[in-house]
């Protein structure tokens, strides 16, 4: 067992430096770019892109529990949510709860 | 050091109708859960989200570690997938900047950063002066990441009560609640492109490689997005 726990925190330590080295990294850059320089603008592209990447790879080819879930409910919920977002008038509440409810209930009954 | 008022003013931004508070809860109460079943201790299980925070790379280091990854490929596989930090800070410290405000405020706050902080705080700058934007930011930062450390901790403790069920339904609450938020922050149409661009291009770059293809689909869609913006603008 001791094995096994030193193991996880080298795991957890690990992880954490691969993480942290990226935001360090963002800021030691920071430094030298002014907020109206062309390089900012290209960086807001990429952050935004990098994000909307993430997002819709996380919904189509997921890791974890969400895999266990039909892709196409995994979209439909997204879309369904996406739609209340807009007929909310952009409150992010009742996309954020409906969201595990609907899914949630559909694995069930599916 | 620190401006309380602005400070606070920060802390309590995650109270708005808008605030990520409920996602990041669904989120990591489903890390909380998933540390306990691989075999996490309550410790680790608090230290891994008050030192990674980042909701991603917790995932692929808790499928690198079933699976018996060595560390060099957890340090890779978690680096590639949060990434996407670098540009995220290059593209909001330059707003936080000043000449008042120490450097150490600046590398100790970015552990705080994340897409729930970091879309709040792109919204909200402009009504902060730019003397406190540093303290306001620090604000919302401590806010979120206690939000992900109380959930964990939460998520750890009730893992017995939660159906499989159920951890699939808290899986797709972040991702719909951050393109909800992505597609809400879509002002001009340089954003726009790079969302819009970002989402196809993310899962067409898995196909050829499932490791890389955030970086790949993210960069070249940002490069498109802003040369598009350049000539146009």
């Amino acid at each position: 067992m001791a094995d096994l726990s030193s193991n996880i925190i080298l795991v957890i330590a690990v992880t954490s430096i691969a993480t942290y080295l990226s935001r360090f990294l963002g800021v030691l850059s920071s430094e030298r770019i002014d907020e109206n320089s062309r390089i900012f603008r290209l960086f807001d592209c990429i952050a935004y892109s990098t994000l909307a990447a993430l997002i819709s790879k996380v919904v189509i080819f997921p890791a974890g529990d969400l895999n266990e879930a039909d892709i196409f409910l995994r979209l439909g919920v997204v879309f369904l949510c996406v739609g209340s977002f807009y007929l909310f008038n952009k409150n992010l509440v009742y996309p954020t709860v409906l969201s595990a409810i609907i899914l949630t209930t559909l694995i069930k009954i599916i | 050091m620190v401006s309380s008022g602005y400070f606070l003013k920060g802390f309590s931004s995650v109270r708005s109708t808008d605030s990520p508070a409920i996602a990041l809860a669904c989120s990591f109460v489903a890390i909380g859960a998933l540390l306990k079943n691989i075999g996490f201790n309550f410790q680790q299980s608090f230290f891994s989200t008050f030192f990674t925070y980042a909701l991603p790379g917790q995932l692929v280091m808790a499928e690198s570690f079933l699976v018996g990854a060595s560390l060099i490929n957890i340090f890779i596989g978690v680096w590639l997938v949060n990434a996407r930090l670098l540009p995220m800070a290059v593209s909001m410290f330059p707003l936080l900047k000043s000449r008042k405000q120490p450097k150490w405020k600046y590398y100790l706050s970015c552990h705080f950063l994340a897409v729930s902080s970091w879309l709040i705080m792109k919204k909200d700058y402009r009504t902060i002066h730019e003397d406190f934007r540093i303290d306001f930011w620090m604000g919302i930062g401590t806010a979120t990441w206690s939000i992900a450390i109380i959930s964990t901790v939460l998520g750890f403790v009730i893992s017995d009560y939660l159906s499989k069920d159920m951890m699939i339904g808290l899986a797709i609450v972040n991702p719909v609640y951050f393109f909800c938020m992505l597609l809400g922050s879509m002002k001009n149409i340089v954003i726009g492109a790079s969302v819009i661009l970002g989402t196809i291009l993310g899962p067409v770059f898995y196909l050829i490689s499932p490791e890389w293809c955030i970086l790949y689909g993210g960069v070249s869609a940002g490069i498109i997005a802003f040369i598009v913006g350049e000539f146009n603008g």
